[in-house]
């Protein structure tokens, strides 16, 4: 396997105007390591709604993401109450978010979604009452 | 058109103008924060009445040229200041949404 470097950051749950600092900091390591601004906008983009998700549903989360040369791998996990219908939740529009959540401008039922337009591959991994995991891969 | 320009042109009052040679090269309009990071190009100029935290980083990660906050919505100065930290150039005006985006739409 080709070299990778790894960023990692853990998301706080309890702090809503912080929640997008991660994706952010992906962005701007991507940008100094060059990458071109479509694959930046694509992983940053992807990337925040999955946090996004971990702060309204989940407490909080890690967010792993492996730099390789041709693709970047985002990897966000949580404890949280998990998915008990995957594909239910994919559906556009379809949202569990509360109403303090919707006033922020989310929740419309789009994340989940989002991430999977803007990534190349998107794997979820749920169990109710243990936790989800996505791993998104964007092609360089 | 760039930012400078375009905020002259439509009479915007400035909050936040880090980077006012950027090129303007679409418009988009909405307010739930998804729905934009799903659409919105790189290098528009968006035009929404959401003013939270959260505006500034959906502008960041889409690459929005500029923001108008439509309406003189209230905003929060500690939300101006975050747009100044991330380099988001960000207007107000008095006018709503459409007749920002149907003035813009002479300009681009």
């Amino acid at each position: 396997m080709a070299d990778s470097v790894r960023l990692e950051y853990m998301i706080d749950g309890d702090n809503f105007t912080s929640a997008g600092e991660a994706s952010v900091m992906v962005k701007k390591s991507l940008r100094q390591m060059g990458f071109d601004p479509e694959t930046i906008r694509k992983v940053s983009v992807a990337m925040y709604e999955g946090e996004i998700n971990m702060v309204i549903h989940a407490q909080g989360g890690k967010a792993t993401v492996d730099v390789y040369d041709d693709k970047i791998v985002i990897v966000l996990a949580d404890r949280g109450p998990g998915i008990p219908d995957i594909e239910l939740a994919m559906q556009a529009g379809y949202s569990t978010a509360p109403d303090n959540i919707r006033s922020l401008g989310f929740g419309a039922g789009m994340g989940l979604p989002n991430m999977k337009k803007y990534t190349d591959e998107m794997t979820i991994e749920s169990e109710v009452g243990v936790g989800t995991t996505i791993t998104m891969v964007v092609n360089v | 058109m760039n930012v400078y320009k375009l905020s002259e042109a439509l009479s915007l009052t400035p909050l936040a103008m880090p980077d006012v040679d950027r090129e303007v090269t679409s418009c988009y309009t909405g307010d739930l924060l998804s729905w934009v990071m799903g659409r919105a190009s790189a290098d528009c100029v968006w035009v929404t009445i959401m003013t939270n935290i959260n505006t500034v980083a959906v502008a960041t990660l889409v690459d929005a040229s500029m923001v108008i906050i439509a309406e003189n919505a209230e905003i929060a100065p500690e939300v101006v200041e975050r747009a100044r930290e991330k380099g988001v150039n960000l207007y107000t005006s008095p006018l709503d949404a459409y007749a920002l985006c149907a003035a813009i739409s002479r300009y681009l």
